[in-house]
């Protein structure tokens, strides 16, 4: 249960846009049922009032949006940013991606958002109303009258259940309180991954990889894959692929996009979050996340803006190759 | 579609010996673009070359690839016959079937393979190559010297000679470097000093030279011909254009217990001193670490005593700017540290000393006057046991000592052996050795007379310890050749320590992208027909910084490299090379992360309007690349995400085409 309601984030929005000083709002609208909140531009404050929606379902991370929303606006666009999303919207910014003063951000604690596939597994298939409860929710389906009560953090999405931070690290304006950066044990399972034998790890990526329909929506909904044209879409690139036809889903595409976002991904777990085959992709980002504070020391990928990620930065204390591997044996 | 001609050399025997020749020029014909091919004794000769000419003329020839040697052998001289015959240079593409293939296969089978995959690799390049032409850029007319060693005053005085202005920067107040500290120098006896210091004021007088004393390297940016470098100038508390190096503040400094590093802490300095009474520049410097006044304020005297008014406690680094054509590197080199080698006693027993120690101890400039004495008690020693090759030529015990010969210390050994015996005749000295190497001029009749006429007892074999006991030094010893432990009650001991670069190597090395080998010796660009140039362009090699030498011999290098800085800065522009990055703007997102990774600084950014799908127009943000600035290195290709940066002449396309051409 969110602390901070949905009246305040609407009152704020609305009476921004009311008078003027926004041009339109980038949140979260309602879909066609409970739990399928998806992000969505408002542009009157009655449309607001209709569609908007801030409950346990907001996983969506905005910042990616604004890259294309704030071309389209002459004005200013509000965006509400958790916790999470902060961080993207800094590296966003750091990546000249969009123009810091045509973006109005309001920062909203967050206190985890609930992964529907877990709700499913839990209350069952064909939810038909969901009410948030003190303790978690009271989940109906078409199936059965009865309500099946579900504690909420049972079915906390993968990316909060290990939050890395609450705390906002840009904004305008915050709604509520300001949270902390949190000891989080997000690398547990690479260091699992990482104790596996090169075979039981090959076999344990092809199992997962091989799933893989070539949705695009990993590369869809990732705030660091923001390209004019993306290698995977341009004939030029020698990576170009657009149905899973060949092993190169398997053995290729998200490996190529795990470098490509490597030392730029926040961590923000949207990738994992919106993948129809639940594959963790989440894990190879956070293996490379690992890996760059175990060489270079600690680096969070937009904590600040304008930072340099240490792969694109030099120092003379920088790590020679050789050293790479002695320091992973240690 | 190209017209692609394959010549394979056989390179006499080199190629033709492991790789059938004829074999890998029939594999490569039926390959994409192949119009015609062909295999000859020599490529490279004047012979050869006709062959390529002639061919590229009959079959109209777009393309050409040789499998030859190395790139860095002969693609120059490839790139010329093909402009000869009319081509652009650059599309002439090299495989290297000698270096990377028959010289590393043992049988004629596998080398073949390997050699027409090399082959298939380089026509799958050639077929994407375009035409390139190289920008030209201007050239700074002055040099950068860097140490100021003997090799870096001699190869500064050189430039200077030929009319070019040389900047020296040194870190220690004051120039000479190791040679000022040195007595004697072999294999003719002359006082170092004596040859030195006339050199150094020659430096100091000559109009073209400016010496930064005191001072580090901080940043170097740019390429050969334009080196942007920012230099810091310690503060060093005097006035360096006032002060008269008089020394009254030197007299007058009440610290008088501070370590001389000149002397090698064998005797002491003032908070205010000057290295030595033939110092370049002669100027005072303020010890921070030690003065009274810098650490609390308490003090002055200096200030005082100074009737030029040079005393300025105020001082602060300065930093400056300069633009340079060429940097010659020329830092030198020190002793490694006696730390791991308790078995000399080298920190237990003061009378145990490195032979570098002991040039100070005969120098008449130095804690003795000159006299032979103990460090301990300050008694005359009456038998000297110099033990050679501490730390050199040291592979199995390589944690603590180097590899190689430290190539000197035979040499200086002989001498020192023979100085003692000169002026101290009642004295008794042991030389111990694996090997004495004496190949130079007049060098081997030197160690000759040291043994000959002055009886010093050469003896083959390695000290195993020495032990203090009362006011002896007990050495344990291996005579090998009459196969006996010897026992000798020493009064001193001296060690002939390895030598290593200098510690600022390294740094400066990455600074200038220029490579070393494991013992951080600068490498050379070819180490016997370029030994005095790196492989990056526009940096030269001076001294001891690129392997340990002798005074004349590194004399005659940084003459070398004088010379060969003085036909970079006579050119007014240097051809550049086109093989550059460029960004496809359609496809650049503006990100920056490619400005950030160029170690050149060729990147920039401006805002640019761009036709949209929907007849609008939208500003973005796109990379463009100075053509006169960028390397070529691809730092830029690989950090691009969008793979909007490429590199000219080695386009992804082309590379992954090769790829593929192996893995086909």
């Amino acid at each position: 249960m969110q602390k901070v309601n949905r009246d305040v984030l609407l009152e704020k929005a609305a009476a921004m846009l009311d008078a003027g000083e926004v041009q339109a709002v980038l949140g979260w609208g309602a879909g066609e049922f409970a739990y399928d909140v998806t992000p969505r531009v408002f542009e009157t404050s009655d449309e607001l009032r209709a569609d908007f929606v801030w409950n346990d379902f907001c996983g969506a991370n905005l910042s990616k949006y604004l890259v294309s929303k704030t071309k389209k606006l002459e004005g200013k666009l509000l965006v509400f940013l958790k916790p999470c999303d902060t961080y993207s919207f800094n590296q966003l910014l750091t990546e000249h991606r969009f123009e810091r003063e045509k973006v109005y951000a309001v920062a909203v604690p967050c206190e985890g958002m609930a992964d529907v596939q877990k709700l499913k597994a839990l209350a069952g298939d064909g939810i038909s109303s969901i009410e948030s409860t003190d303790s978690g929710f009271s989940v109906t389906t078409i199936y059965d009258d009865a309500p099946v009560e579900v504690k909420g953090a049972d079915v906390l999405l993968e990316k909060c259940a290990n939050c890395k931070s609450r705390k906002h690290v840009a904004y305008d304006e915050l709604l509520g309180d300001e949270g902390e950066v949190l000891d989080s044990n997000r690398f547990d399972e690479v260091e699992r991954i990482e104790a596996m034998t090169s075979e039981e790890r090959f076999a344990f990526w092809q199992g997962e990889l091989s799933r893989c329909i070539r949705c695009n929506a990993c590369r869809d909904v990732c705030p660091a894959c923001t390209c004019e044209k993306c290698v995977f879409d341009n004939p030029n690139s020698g990576a170009e692929n657009k149905a899973p036809t060949t092993s190169f889903e398997e053995q290729m595409f998200h490996v190529i996009r795990a470098f490509h976002v490597a030392g730029r991904c926040t961590d923000c777990g949207e990738c994992s979050r919106v993948c129809p085959q639940n594959i963790p992709l989440h894990l190879l980002n956070r293996k490379f996340i690992k890996d760059i504070n175990t060489f270079y020391g600690e680096y969070q990928a937009g904590a600040e803006e304008g930072s340099r990620a240490p792969l694109v930065d030099y120092t003379l204390e920088d790590l020679e190759a050789e050293d790479v591997f002695k320091k992973e044996a240690e | 579609m190209q017209r692609i001609g394959v010549f394979v050399c056989w390179c006499g025997s080199n190629i033709a010996g492991t790789v059938d020749v004829q074999a890998v020029s029939e594999a490569l014909k039926t390959e994409p673009g192949v119009v015609f091919f062909t295999n000859y004794q020599y490529m490279c000769s004047q012979a050869g070359q006709d062959i390529i000419i002639d061919a590229v003329k009959e079959h109209n020839l777009t393309g050409i690839v040789v499998c030859s040697c190395s790139p860095r052998m002969h693609e120059a001289t490839f790139r010329k016959t093909a402009a000869a015959a009319g081509l652009n240079p650059y599309m002439v593409e090299i495989a290297n079937i000698r270096e990377q293939c028959s010289w590393v296969h043992k049988d004629m089978a596998s080398g073949t393979e390997k050699a027409i995959i090399l082959g298939k690799a380089a026509i799958a390049k050639v077929n994407l190559n375009a035409p390139l032409t190289p920008g030209e850029s201007p050239v700074t007319k002055r040099a950068l010297v860097i140490g100021g060693g003997i090799a870096g005053i001699q190869t500064a005085l050189d430039i200077a000679d030929a009319g070019f202005p040389v900047d020296i920067v040194e870190t220690k107040p004051t120039i000479g470097g190791k040679m000022a500290q040195l007595d004697k120098t072999f294999p003719t006896l002359d006082c170092a000093a004596c040859i030195l210091t006339p050199k150094m004021v020659d430096v100091a007088q000559n109009d073209k030279i400016r010496i930064f004393s005191y001072s580090e390297v901080q940043e170097i940016k740019g390429f050969v011909g334009n080196f942007d470098v920012t230099i810091k100038k310690k503060a060093r508390f005097v006035k360096e254009e006032i002060c008269t190096g008089c020394g009254a503040c030197v007299e007058k400094c009440p610290m008088k217990k501070i370590p001389n590093e000149f002397n090698l802490g064998m005797d002491n300095r003032r908070a205010i001193y000057i290295p030595f009474a033939q110092a370049v520049p002669k100027v005072a410097t303020i010890d921070p670490s030690a003065c009274n006044m810098l650490k609390n304020g308490k003090c002055g005297v200096c200030s005082k005593v100074c009737t030029a008014g040079a005393i300025d406690y105020t001082q602060k680094d300065e930093f400056i700017n300069e633009k340079y054509g060429a940097i010659v590197v020329a830092t030198g080199f020190n002793p490694i540290s006696m730390d791991k080698f308790d078995e000399y006693a080298y920190n237990q027993s003061k009378d145990v000393i490195t032979s570098l120690e002991f040039e100070r101890l005969t120098n008449a400039a130095g804690p003795t006057q000159g006299k032979l004495l103990r460090p301990s008690d300050l008694e005359h020693p009456h038998t000297i046991v110099f033990v050679q090759c501490v730390g050199s030529r040291c592979a199995a015990c390589a944690e603590k000592g180097k590899e190689y010969c430290s190539k000197i210390c035979c040499m200086y050994t002989a001498k020192h052996a023979m100085l003692v015996r000169d002026k101290y005749p009642d004295t008794e000295v042991y030389v111990f050795y694996i090997d004495v190497r004496t190949p130079g001029k007049n060098f081997d009749e030197f160690y000759r007379r040291a043994v000959e006429e002055y009886g010093v007892k050469y003896i083959k074999g390695m000290v195993g310890k020495v032990t203090p006991e009362g006011n002896k030094l007990k050495v344990r010893a291996s005579d090998l050749i009459a196969g006996k432990q010897l026992n000798i009650d020493a009064d001193l001991v001296v060690l002939a320590v390895a030598i290593e670069p200098d510690k600022s190597a390294r740094p400066l090395a990455t600074m200038l992208t220029a490579s070393m080998d494991t013992n951080d010796f600068f490498t050379e660009a070819h180490p016997k027909l370029r030994p005095v140039e790196s492989p990056t362009a526009g940096v030269f090699l001076s001294g001891a910084c690129q392997g340990p030498k002798d005074i004349p011999e590194t004399v005659s290098q940084a003459s070398a490299a004088a010379s060969k800085v003085i036909g970079l800065l006579v050119k007014d522009k240097l051809k550049g090379n086109p093989c550059i990055a460029s960004a496809n703007e359609l496809m650049c997102n503006g990100c920056s992360t490619c400005a950030n990774v160029c170690p050149y600084g060729a990147i920039t950014y401006i805002d640019k309007e761009f036709p949209m799908f929907d007849r609008t127009m939208q500003t973005r943000r796109v990379a463009q690349v100075n053509p006169a600035v960028c390397q070529g290195c691809g730092a830029c290709t690989v950090a691009c995400m969008s793979g909007a940066m490429d590199l000219r002449g080695f386009a992804s396309s082309q590379i992954i085409a090769e790829v593929d051409a192996i893995c086909r």
